[in-house]
């Protein structure tokens, strides 16, 4: 009997301090922000933001097609102000359905125009780069593929890895298919596919770790992760390196991060506010000058103060935007060949 | 005594399960709280059905036979099929050497090799996975899985084995059965629910586990849901998905249902128990032992060790967060409240499957389990719907509807347990004191709570042990800003913030081993508890 009242016990008071957890907003404004960036990314830009500007950003981090599923999920009632997305695809997704409010001409202008909405519902704030992780012991940098149709070249069987469904992987799809076509596209799944046999990762973390650790040969993976890697695990501890295709080759491919406005929102001025700190010197600065982050500014006119090529000096292929879309075209195909 | 016996050959004994012409019908009151609670579990399945039937039954069939799908289906049923089989051998062979031998230090090891079930399936495989890249896929998915679950089959196996009778296994010694052969066919059949009830639990579980998967890069259905969520923005075909989950939810219960046949356990005498003589392992006892450090040292040396490891090893701490302290906080809290509101709404459901066994109390309750083959997500998008579409998203990511949400995930393990002290309470006490003229009311709450009451702070346990391992439904759903044990280790571990991540493994595993002690150390004292003079 007495073990059965403790637990009653607990309960009740359990029950009634909970009564006194709210979110702990106080009176003054705050702003929700779904977060579907890296932490380190976001982190320092919010309090940069909030040292500014003195409203509070409440940041709720997920995969960013989570949070847009959320928000799809949750309609007219979305707690959420501002989304900020690691990809756009999940900004053009969000923007199809007529989610998102129109982002102020003034933000908008400060990130060259190729890397915002091309209907202007979102803001571009940084970018990265595909690039390939090796590691020099299982293979030299001269038998790496410089195109990304070698990829499934049957040379490379076993050595490559890489991450189906990654949203940083998708864009490289979809720009071998605007190169290539549908059918092509498909064949080069397929042999990728078999190369990477086992090697077909949930994530790009997974690729550069286990290319470090020698697991894999090589992989396909953004810029950033290997720098973000090397921070964390120390120099000593690399055994690996990156590596470009070949400029302008459909798998050199520009990733762009941006921030977008929900329609929903009962915080429109505030949140455009937080959009412009983004694109603002400030707010590019802190991205430039990052130790944690490793992707590249792109507006106001900030370059990156990381040991990275330089971002004016990189040779993308030419593949925009509005050609990324959100990305259906890639799953569609990625299914049809069984990775996704 | 207990007999073991099948519905054909059953002795007109007298016990606490139902039996014929005792079975009174259920007053309206716990069918009516029993049907709530299953309408409540199922609706995330109405959910379910609702999206997929949105998205059209054309596209429904292309993404369930899609290629992948055959690739998917291999790799769930050979895991579920491989580390059910060895949870069952492992925590029946487990609970047997501890209840039923001289095995030194039992009572130690009657504890620490149920910790393991309140580390987190990912925190085992972060352990695992981040010191060796042995563990990875198939393999890596068995051993860590098996390692994390057998708990579900040990802690069942061992109450049963406590608390049935040993005259049975004495009978057949006397009557010239070798020792294997009455462990075999004594032993073993009494504790055939206990072990069955485990395995169902650990393939449900297997089913939705999401966590532990993906950081081993080992595909399943419940991680390919994920992967719609994370890259297709198709809801539709998460929940098509889903459905398949479903299904093999419900081939597991059925199988249960048929594996157990009408067969049960009766018992003549509840009252009357006695400890049982104990096996003497002789010359075993070191290798066994060893077996039992080895298990130990795998399931919890392991994560532990590594947690610890990449503490001091981990590099810059760099990644903001909240601190262990207030996730900590907030998790227990979460927990707690949750696992009250389960062990509460099991109570009826139990009652009304035990003592009122109709066709109709025993769907309802089996109905219940299929809930855990559903992935949080899934329970966490379910419940996001309907307050969107009913409630004006009415309390949406506050902490009421998430402890709401943790109470319908687990509330499964909440029943196991208070079931289970339910088919012991005899009956016939309730009736003897409602015959010295108590009141129903009375009788409830001086009687039965007090019989049951050591099964509901079991109940109790379970459900917060895996709330405070909770991930996907807690990132759905938690308030915006806070993070519980779950979350913010998650995300200093998909960063690679190894060093930040290991602060938080240890904490869960703390937060959690007061409640695996009070498990365990309820399972142990069951015989006494039944033997005292009521």
């Amino acid at each position: 009997m007495r073990r059965w009242s403790a637990v009653l016990a607990a309960s009740a008071l359990a029950a009634s301090l909970l009564a006194g957890c709210g979110d702990g907003s106080g009176s003054g404004l705050s702003i929700t922000l779904y977060n579907g960036q890296h932490e380190q990314t976001t982190d320092s830009l919010v309090a940069g933001f909030e040292k500014a500007t003195g409203i509070t950003v409440n940041v709720r981090n997920d995969d960013e097609d989570t949070l847009a599923d959320e928000i799809v999920t949750e309609r007219s009632h979305s707690p959420a102000d501002v989304i900020y997305a690691e990809n756009s695809p999940a900004l053009e997704y969000l923007q199809g359905k007529g989610l998102l409010a129109a982002v102020d001409p003034s933000t908008l202008a400060d990130t060259p125009s190729q890397y915002d909405s091309p209907q202007g519902d979102w803001v571009g704030v940084s970018a990265r780069v595909s690039v390939l992780i090796y590691n020099p012991s299982l293979i030299s940098e001269s038998q790496l593929p410089t195109s990304v149709l070698q990829l499934a070249d049957p040379q490379y069987h076993g050595k490559l890895a890489f991450a189906a469904g990654e949203t940083d992987f998708q864009p490289i799809v979809t720009s071998v298919v605007r190169t290539y076509g549908q059918t092509e596209a498909v064949k080069w799944l397929e042999g990728i596919k078999a190369n990477a046999g086992s090697h077909v990762y949930p994530d790009n973390e997974t690729i550069a770790d286990n290319v470090n650790r020698g697991l894999v040969a090589f992989g396909v993976v953004n810029q950033y992760y290997w720098y973000r890697m090397r921070s964390e695990i120390t120099a000593s501890n690399m055994h690996s390196d990156i590596t470009y295709f070949a400029p302008r080759d459909p798998g050199y491919v520009i990733d762009v991060s941006g921030a977008a406005i929900l329609k929903a929102s009962k915080h429109q001025a505030a949140a455009q506010r937080f959009l412009a700190f983004l694109v603002s010197r400030a707010g590019q600065e802190i991205i430039a000058n990052s130790t944690l982050s490793y992707e590249y500014p792109i507006a106001s006119g900030v370059t990156t103060a990381q040991p990275e090529t330089p971002f004016d000096q990189l040779q993308p292929n030419s593949i925009t935007i509005a050609q990324l879309g959100d990305g259906s075209t890639a799953i569609a195909l990625l299914q049809q060949a069984g990775l996704l | 005594m207990t007999i073991t016996t099948t519905a054909s050959q059953q002795s007109p004994a007298v016990g606490p399960e139902r039996l014929p012409g005792r079975r009174s019908r259920p007053p309206w009151v716990l069918l009516a709280a029993s049907a709530v609670v299953a309408v409540v579990l199922l609706a995330p399945l109405v959910f379910l059905l609702i999206e997929a039937h949105g998205a059209g039954i054309e596209t429904v069939r292309h993404l369930i036979w899609r290629p992948l799908t055959a690739t998917l289906l291999w790799n769930t049923v050979q895991l579920t099929v491989v580390v059910t089989a060895l949870c069952a051998v492992i925590g029946t062979l487990a609970a047997w050497c501890v209840e039923r031998t001289d095995l030194p230090g039992r009572h130690i090891w009657a504890v620490l090799v149920v910790v393991p079930f309140a580390i987190p399936d990912f925190v085992v495989s972060f352990g695992w996975a981040s010191l060796s890249t042995w563990v990875q896929g198939f393999r890596g998915a068995v051993l860590v899985t098996t390692l994390a679950v057998y708990p579900l089959v040990y802690l069942p196996v061992a109450a049963s084995l406590r608390g049935a009778d040993p005259g049975q296994e004495e009978v057949a010694r006397s009557l010239g059965l070798g020792r294997i052969r009455t462990f075999g066919r004594v032993t073993l059949r009494q504790a055939r629910g206990a072990i069955l009830g485990g395995c169902v639990l650990v393939a449900l579980v297997i089913l939705a586990e999401y966590g532990a998967f993906e950081i081993l890069g080992y595909r399943t259905f419940t991680t390919e849901i994920f992967t719609e969520f994370q890259d297709s923005f198709n809801v539709a075909a998460a929940c098509a998905l889903s459905l398949v989950l479903v299904v093999f939810g419900l081939v597991v219960l059925g199988g249960d249902a048929a594996a157990r046949g009408r067969s049960r356990v009766v018992r003549t005498g509840p009252m009357a128990q006695r400890a049982n003589q104990r096996h003497r392992l002789g010359r075993a006892t070191i290798p066994v032992l060893l077996g039992f450090a080895a298990l130990v040292g795998l399931a919890l040396g392991v994560p532990i060790g590594s947690s610890v490891y990449w503490m001091f090893e981990g590099g810059a701490h760099a990644l903001s967060g909240v601190s262990v302290v207030d996730a900590g906080w907030h998790t227990a809290l979460y927990s707690a409240v949750a696992a009250a509101l389960a062990t509460g709404l099991a109570l009826p459901v139990a009652l009304l499957a035990v003592r009122h066994g109709s066709r109709v109390g025993r769907i309802l309750e089996r109905s219940t389990y299929l809930v855990l083959a559903m992935p949080g997500v899934m329970i966490a998008f379910a419940l996001s719907y309907f307050l969107e579409r009913y409630a004006n998203s009415f309390a949406y990511q506050t902490a009421p509807v998430l402890i709401a949400a943790y109470a319908i995930l687990f509330f499964p393990l909440a029943l196991v347990g208070v079931r289970a002290s339910v088919a012991y309470a005899p009956i016939r006490l309730e009736e003897v004191a409602r015959s010295l003229g108590q009141g129903r009311l009375a009788v409830f709450a001086r009687v039965t709570l007090p019989l049951v009451g050591p099964g509901l702070a079991a109940a109790f346990c379970l459900v917060f042990l895996a709330g405070v391992t909770e991930l996907t439904a807690t990132l759905i759903l938690v308030p915006t800003g806070v993070q519980t044990l779950a979350t913010q280790f998650w995300s200093y571990e998909q960063n690679l913030s190894y060093g930040q991540a290991a602060p938080f493994a240890l904490v869960m595993i703390l937060v959690a081993a007061g409640p695996s002690y009070v498990l365990s150390r309820y399972f142990d004292r069951l015989p006494s508890r039944a033997g005292r003079p009521t």
